[in-house]
């Protein structure tokens, strides 16, 4: 009896070990070898499993590439930087909950992340009482950096710019003057959606329906039967691609033909799987550039290949970028403090001092709320199944 | 007003009947259940979609091997209702014999439980092999029977403007109606049929005229959900795109549509089924106008669930239900 008890005993410590060994392995991810000083650790929060995991996984692996390359000079400067991905399965619960682990590791000093405003806007309540800065690679909901936290940073374009961008170019390029919108109801469609529709009434252009659709249904039927008896020039979705996917294809069904439009919610390889060939004559914008333009742009596509075998989503270089940024406010906090470990506050601070930051896609410097000022809006068409869309026009504050 | 309605109504029917079909037929599910055991069987929903991610995942391997472009689609799409539909029926059997069974002497709450998570289990089950499989749960089947069709309405009456729809609402519809003509017969003009009739009646006293109660039982699972399945399948090629969520918020309509056409009546799920859609797809059509744009399509199942409410509170046997004297 008593050895059968010390096998237990044995057995369960050992299993116990084995589970502490593999969270250790899961946790530092890259955690490589020796190096020397203290621990600087990096969080990234955004969705790894379910529908968004894509676009959330690329995100955490273009900030893996960007902290494994300043590893060298944080190590200079005595510290060891380590990346903690967390998973916030695009569910703001999850994701209050994530902050809440991050705000309590103290050697936490920053997050990239989320890929969801409605994850975001929570959760960074969360880093403010801790003062953990965050930098966002994809949010673009207005209240994101509209309280006016100090930690909040986000490197790409709001909600309040890109609709108007879509109206303009809508109006002026395509020349519609009847416009129906279709939005989804969550804080992203509904935003961008109304911000399409007051520019384009104050651009002159007639709004012949506002309609909603429930995330989650698949026959949209209804909604479009009314586009096709008002007989609109244009056809504006504020949602994501699996809403706007279906409803695309429903609508070439019943030979609604003209252009469609939607955000950046509408930019995954997703939509074109979905909708297949119905996807012609839709235009999107994104705020998230097509890194295969420029040279940078192409230099971190192959490197980001060669290191994860994975082509690069709209959002990689954003997690790269934002990393970087994020970074470069801590080694500025690092110096500022005499080589010594500084506090969050420092950090955050520093951050948002970021004026002119050169990234692979986008050039950053922060106003006062946490917005990039050198922000962009693209705007791609799909004239053939393919993703991604041929790039159409940039616009720029 | 009035006007406006008119013009878009013929296109309203034609989608709302499409809709309607396969509410009717996964209603069929749940009443037939109902009506032999009393228990309201949670998990059809999500066999449902069992049937409409089997059905994708043949499609796909038939357009992978070249099958598909080899033989007419009509053809291919057959084949995959009757495998699909075999798979889902013997489906449904496994989880009576697992989940319902062993219960079906303890309260009805627990059955009910029980079928709660049965589809909780099958929706993650699903989830888990498309991720593992694919990457991503979101499955997009080969597109079929996308040829287009006008009906010219608007050469009846101008009043009236031309209803667009493709191939495959047409075999929807037909389909759906075969499944259910056959059922019909099935059931009241067969020896297997009587029997199920007897067995709904009266559980007892049909074992004691030597009926076997378990296999009427076990039979009844297997046309329920051989019919949902193949609904499912029918669903995908319709729409497109399914996730492993769908079986929810459809399975909860249709369980609807059968209460409103009175529960354990088949007549009546086929009715209440083809009226939900109806009405959920002219109300989508149609509220904005109807309110002077204070409520919008989203309310649509509000307004289908509140004519629900209406109906039970002066008809609680349902529209087409008897009702029912408590047996004593």
């Amino acid at each position: 009896m008593g050895i059968k008890k010390g096998l237990k005993v044995l057995v369960a410590s050992a299993l116990s070990l084995g589970l502490l060994a593999g969270c250790n392995a899961s946790g530092g991810s890259g955690g490589s070898g020796g190096g020397s000083g203290k621990v600087i650790k990096i969080a990234t929060q955004t969705p790894l499993s379910g529908g968004s995991a894509t676009l959330g996984e690329s995100i955490k692996l273009g900030a893996q590439l960007a902290l494994e390359e300043n590893k060298k000079k944080f190590e200079d400067l005595g510290y060891k930087l380590q990346l903690q991905p967390y998973d916030d399965q695009a569910d703001p619960k999850k994701g209050v909950a994530n902050a809440q682990l991050i705000g309590s590791d103290k050697s936490i000093l920053g997050v990239v992340g989320h890929l969801n405003s409605g994850v975001s806007i929570p959760s960074s309540e969360v880093y403010e009482k801790y003062n953990v800065p965050m930098v966002s690679p994809a949010n673009t909901a207005t209240e994101v950096t509209d309280r006016g936290l100090k930690t909040v940073n986000r490197i790409v374009a709001r909600d309040d710019f890109q609709g108007p961008a879509g109206a303009d170019f809508a109006i002026n390029k395509l020349g519609a003057k009847k416009i129906f919108v279709i939005q989804d109801k969550t804080a992203y469609g509904t935003g961008l959606a109304d911000a399409f529709k007051k520019a384009a009434e104050d651009a002159g252009a007639e709004i012949l329906g506002y309609e909603g659709i429930t995330v989650g249904e698949k026959d949209f039927n209804g909604v479009l039967t009314q586009v096709l008896s008002k007989k609109p020039d244009l056809v504006f979705f504020g949602g994501l691609y699996t809403e706007g996917g279906q409803l695309i294809r429903q609508a070439r069904d019943k030979g609604i033909k003209i252009p469609f439009m939607g955000g950046d919610g509408m930019d995954s390889s997703t939509l074109v799987e979905i909708a297949g060939d119905a996807v012609e004559n839709v235009y999107y914008t994104s705020v998230a550039a097509d890194a295969s333009k420029t040279d940078e742009g192409k230099d971190f596509s192959s490197k980001y290949k060669e290191k994860f075998n994975k082509n690069v989503e709209s959002y990689s270089a954003y997690g790269y970028d934002s990393m970087s940024v994020l970074l470069k406010g801590l080694e500025a906090a690092i110096e500022g403090n005499d080589g010594d470990l500084p506090s969050r506050e420092k950090v955050a601070e520093e951050i948002r001092k970021i004026q002119e930051f050169q990234g692979v896609v986008t050039k950053v410097g922060f106003d006062d709320k946490g917005d990039n000022k050198f922000a962009k809006v693209y705007i791609y068409k799909f004239s053939e199944a393919k993703y991604p869309g041929v790039q159409e026009g940039e616009i720029s504050k | 007003m009035l006007a406006e309605i008119l013009q878009t109504l013929p296109q309203v029917l034609v989608d709302g009947l499409a809709l309607g079909a396969i509410y009717a037929v996964i209603a069929l599910g749940y009443t037939m259940v109902y009506g032999i055991l009393e228990l309201i069987n949670f998990a059809h929903g999500e066999i449902f979609m069992t049937g409409a991610f089997i059905g994708v995942a043949m499609l796909i391997l038939m357009t992978g091997m070249g099958w598909l472009a080899a033989m007419p689609a009509i053809l291919a799409l057959i084949l995959v209702l009757v495998v699909t539909s075999i798979l889902t029926g013997f489906m449904g059997v496994g989880i009576e014999r697992m989940a319902y069974r062993p219960l079906r002497n303890s309260p009805k709450l627990i059955t009910l439980i029980s079928a709660i998570g049965v589809s909780f289990l099958l929706q993650d089950l699903v989830r888990f092999i498309t991720e593992y499989k694919r990457g991503n749960y979101i499955l997009t089947g080969p597109s079929m029977f996308n040829e287009q069709f006008a009906i010219k309405f608007s050469s009846i009456s101008s009043s009236f403007s031309d209803a667009f729809f493709k191939t495959s609402t047409i075999i929807l519809i037909i389909s759906v109606v075969l499944m259910m003509i056959g059922l019909d017969f099935f059931v009241n003009k067969t020896k297997w049929g009587m029997a199920m009739r007897a067995v709904a009646q009266d559980r007892e006293t049909a074992s004691l005229m030597s009926i076997n109660v378990n296999k009427v039982i076990s039979l009844t699972f297997f046309i329920g959900s051989a019919l949902g399945g193949a609904t499912g399948v029918l669903f995908a090629v319709q729409y497109g795109t399914i996730d492993p969520y769908i079986g929810f918020i459809l399975g909860l309509k249709a369980f609807t549509a059968a209460v409103l056409g009175g529960i354990g009546n088949i007549r009546g799920a086929m009715a209440g089924g083809i009226m939900l859609g109806l009405l959920e797809m002219f109300a989508a059509a149609n509220l904005q106008l109807l309110t002077g744009g204070i409520f919008g399509a989203e309310y649509k199942d509000v307004f289908a669930f509140a004519i629900l409410i209406i109906v039970l509170i002066f008809k609680p046997e349902g529209l087409f239900g008897k009702a029912v004297t408590e047996k004593v």
